[in-house]
């Protein structure tokens, strides 16, 4: 069966040596934790993550979701208790608000988090991630009142949230919404209507579920113009604070899925059930978009999660297997055979998945960072550009990292050959489980579209231009510097051939809108190949300038160097192929009629 | 009362453990390091005696580099009220650990120490019998259940034919067995909490112990590696082969 050994050691480089979180220093959540806390609360998730929750992975995956016939869904066994064991040590109010109950902590150590528990266990993880979504709504766009009796208990887990959006007749075009909201005399509405593929819409870890959904009103506009919010409690709050009368809301199905099986997917059914508007009338899209800019970027950190594990159980699997003779004759003669890892191919599976999921570490982590100047910095202007920095990276964080997850996934797959196949083995579910992620929160078409038709020209190109002057800076702060030629050249000249794609796209697409979706795909993976290049040439030249300064973590810095060099060499050359791709443009797609491609 | 547990900085159980090329140790760069799961077992049982309102104060103390203070910070995190470091840059051997801790019983005369019943590194399982020997107390190591009434302890002892319960007299040494209980889970709000809390740091110098080396390492080796091995056809061969082996 698959183990997890969260990575602590590359947390600790990340955030010690990496991240530079002294220019963040004026950051509120920052003065009060130092990197000894950082590390203290990270070895605790860990622990908690592997020996809680990792367990749990496979019975989870085996048992599933069982709701009986009064829409009642019961979890796989030992996730009640491992979801009371999370929320008793605090863990689901670590970066939240400390006026309501959480330890506002920063951002990216939430993201650290993240990725330790969908590597444990990404059905589990679920839960815990959704119920933080709706928590940012609430705070950004609730009243007052609402703040006050919603978000304690969710933020203690007491409470867990939902995000209901899709219906059957509409999952990416939101203004076929058809759920009706009617106003009743008291000032709330009554809700009625069907959603479906609602994630922890039902299940049996918390005293009461707040369902965030979106209708509309009797004489809204029509089209995603005249969306509104609702908070939907399964049990009405009383005064007292406590879930008190049943809502008319229930669970209806439960869907049978290909991966994530301890994660209910429920077909949610509101017959006039009570809610309450959020903010105003037909704001509901924007306010829903708070929630899914964070859902993106930590479903990215699910695929990320995903890989991680997947990439270390192939490594193990690889040095423990023997099969066959090295090319070059027998590396360990005393052996029958030798470990499949002495192979070149098997080797460049490992390192691509290590290349990939140690660069995505650092590119999230880094991205974290910034949303957390995004929010809490005190100066507008580090605000501002913090923010244009995360609008730009959240779709090609959503869908490189998920994209990449499933590779990973399929990567380790291979690495152990006819085993990995085998159920039992453990390792397929990692395949199952994370396909979702390239699909839900927007498909990743739908976020390469977003990067090339929204990100790329807004607010005239400054989103573009806090990448390339950040490249840049770097750049510019190691050029000339012993041993950082192999990666700056190459790093220069890749960005170059981003920003004349860049261009390339903005021309094509204002002469054919088609032209933007035909190369979304292409740019967005170019453009995440070479966010990586810049994360790998940080990390050498902090690895390079540690090992000259006698670094005490020699092995961690050799390694990363020796990656580094990998990624340039085989990974980042597949950008001359996506430049290519790209300037081909449309016109091979669109040639042949609809009915016959 | 007040309950004194010493607690040892190791390689974490999960890890796989290394020998360093240069025969000098064993790898510890870049591994995870944690608190001897055998201390915090007993580190464990001190909270629930002081929850149960039968201590007043649990003392987690530990010797060696700064990184300890990693593991303190984590004993405090868990519940122990305060911490003492002391400070030595070589790695003590239980005898000395034995005459440190005693130093410690005299500053702060504690009604029981509990110590784990051996550390997952060096397993020498001697630090507990030593002190109790120096301090000339009562011991009751391997514990897998303790309860305590009338200035006594009740301790029922893992043991080769079982358990054993034998009754002694506080002040007392205690060792814990594995199944003495199950630690909790740091609760994250404690761990920032735990900076707030008291760690002395006190050289080994000051204690006026002597650092003395009774044995000398020679030479770290990895154990050599399993032969193959063999099917027999039956009970009389299995005999055979186990005889001309001199295993029998």
């Amino acid at each position: 069966m698959p183990v997890y050994r969260a990575p602590l050691d590359d947390f600790r480089f990340l955030v010690e040596e990496f991240l530079d979180l002294d220019q963040a220093a004026d950051l509120p959540s920052l003065t009060d934790c130092s990197a000894d806390d950082i590390r203290a609360i990270l070895r605790e998730g860990a622990r908690l993550a592997e020996t809680v929750l990792q367990p749990l992975n496979a019975v989870g995956d085996e048992q599933g979701v069982r709701l009986d016939d009064d829409g009642r869904a019961t979890l796989p066994e030992g996730f009640a208790e491992a979801y009371q064991t999370y929320c008793e040590a605090g863990w689901n109010g670590l970066t939240a608000d400390v006026d309501y109950g959480g330890q506002g902590l920063p951002v990216f150590l939430g993201l650290c988090l993240s990725e330790m528990l969908n590597a444990a266990n990404a059905s589990f993880a679920a839960y815990p991630g959704l119920t933080h979504g709706a928590v940012e709504v609430i705070e950004r766009h609730g009243s007052d009142e609402q703040k006050q009796r919603y978000l304690p208990p969710m933020i203690a887990g007491r409470w867990t949230g939902t995000m209901n959006l899709t219906e059957p007749q509409c999952g990416t075009d939101l203004g076929l919404i058809r759920t009706r909201a009617e106003p009743a005399t008291d000032g709330s509405y009554r809700i009625s209507g069907t959603k479906i593929w609602i994630s922890a819409g039902e299940h049996d870890l918390a005293d009461n579920i707040v369902h965030l959904v979106l209708a509309r009103t009797p004489d809204a506009p029509a089209g995603t113009r005249g969306i509104s919010l609702f908070i939907v409690p399964k049990f009405l709050p009383k005064d007292d604070g406590n879930a008190g009368e049943r809502n008319r809301v229930r669970c209806a199905g439960v869907d049978r899925k290909m991966g994530m099986k301890a994660s209910a997917t429920c077909e949610m059914q509101y017959d006039n059930a009570v809610g309450f508007l959020v903010g105003e009338e037909n704001r509901g899209l924007a306010q829903m978009f708070t929630m899914m800019n964070a859902a993106r970027l930590v479903t990215g950190i699910q695929g990320l999660g995903l890989a991680s594990v997947a990439a270390q159980n192939a490594a193990s699997f690889a040095r423990e297997r023997l099969q066959g003779r090295s090319l070059a004759g027998p590396k360990y003669p005393d052996r029958p055979a030798d470990p499949i890892i002495v192979h070149p191919d098997v080797r460049y599976m490992l390192l691509k998945s290590r290349a990939l999921v140690e660069g995505a570490r650092a590119l999230g982590l880094y991205t974290g960072l910034q949303l957390e100047i995004e929010h809490r910095h005190p100066d507008p202007e580090r605000r501002r550009q913090a923010g244009h920095f995360v609008a730009l990276m959240t779709p090609i964080i959503k869908a490189f990292f998920t994209d990449m997850g499933s590779e990973v996934a399929n990567l380790g797959l291979q690495v152990h050959g006819g085993a990995g196949y085998i159920h039992d083995t453990g390792v397929e579910q990692f395949v199952r489980d994370v396909r979702i992620t390239q699909i839900y929160e927007g498909t990743n078409g739908v976020q390469a579209l977003d990067l090339v038709g929204r990100k790329l020209v807004a607010d005239n190109g400054d989103l573009l231009k806090s990448f390339f002057s950040a490249v840049q800076s770097f750049i510019d702060s190691v050029r000339g510097e012993e041993g950082m030629a192999e990666f700056v050249d190459p790093l220069e000249q890749s960005v170059k051939r981003l920003a004349s794609t860049s261009a390339l796209v903005y021309q094509q697409m204002s002469r054919d809108p088609l032209e933007a979706g035909a190369a979304s795909s292409d740019f967005l993976r170019l453009f995440a190949l070479t966010a990586l290049a810049w994360m790998w040439a940080r990390m050498a030249a902090i690895s390079q300038r540690a090992l000259d300064a006698g670094s005490d973590h020699q092995t961690l810095h050799q390694d990363k160097l020796a990656v580094a060099r990998f990624y340039f060499a085989r990974m980042l050359p597949e950008t001359l192929g996506l430049e290519a791709k790209v300037a081909a443009g449309a016109q091979t797609l669109m040639a042949l009629e609809d009915d016959r491609v | 009362m007040k309950i004194l547990v010493p607690i040892k900085r190791v390689v974490d159980y999960n890890v796989r453990v290394r020998v360093k090329s240069d025969g000098s140790g064993v790898e510890t760069e870049g591994v995870k390091m944690s608190i001897n799961p055998f201390d915090e077992i007993a580190l464990e049982e001190a909270l629930r005696i002081r929850e149960r309102g039968e201590a007043e104060e649990v003392i987690v103390a530990s010797i060696g580099g700064t990184d300890v203070q990693q593991q303190l910070r984590t004993g405090l995190a868990m519940g122990a009220d305060r911490a003492i470091h002391v400070e030595t840059e070589t790695a003590p051997q239980p005898l000395t650990v034995a005459r440190i801790l005693l130093k410690l019983i005299e500053r702060e005369s504690p009604g029981i120490v509990f110590l784990g019943k051996q550390a997952i590194d060096d397993d020498c399982n001697q630090t507990a019998q030593m002190l109790a020997a120096l301090w000339d107390r009562p011991q009751a190591t391997f514990a897998s259940r303790v309860e305590l009434a009338d200035g006594k302890a009740t301790v029922a002892r893992e043991v080769d034919a079982g358990l054993e319960t034998i009754e002694i007299e506080l002040p007392a040494v205690m060792s814990s067995d594995l199944r003495l209980n199950e630690p909790r889970f740091v609760k994250l709000p404690d761990i920032m909490k735990a900076k707030r809390k008291p760690l002395d740091v006190i050289a080994i110098a000051d204690l006026g112990v002597e650092q003395g080396a009774g044995f000398e390492m020679l030479a770290f080796e990895p154990p050599p590696k399993r032969g193959g091995g063999k099917v027999v056809g039956s009970v009389a061969e299995l005999v055979d082969e186990l005889k001309n082996r001199g295993l029998l």
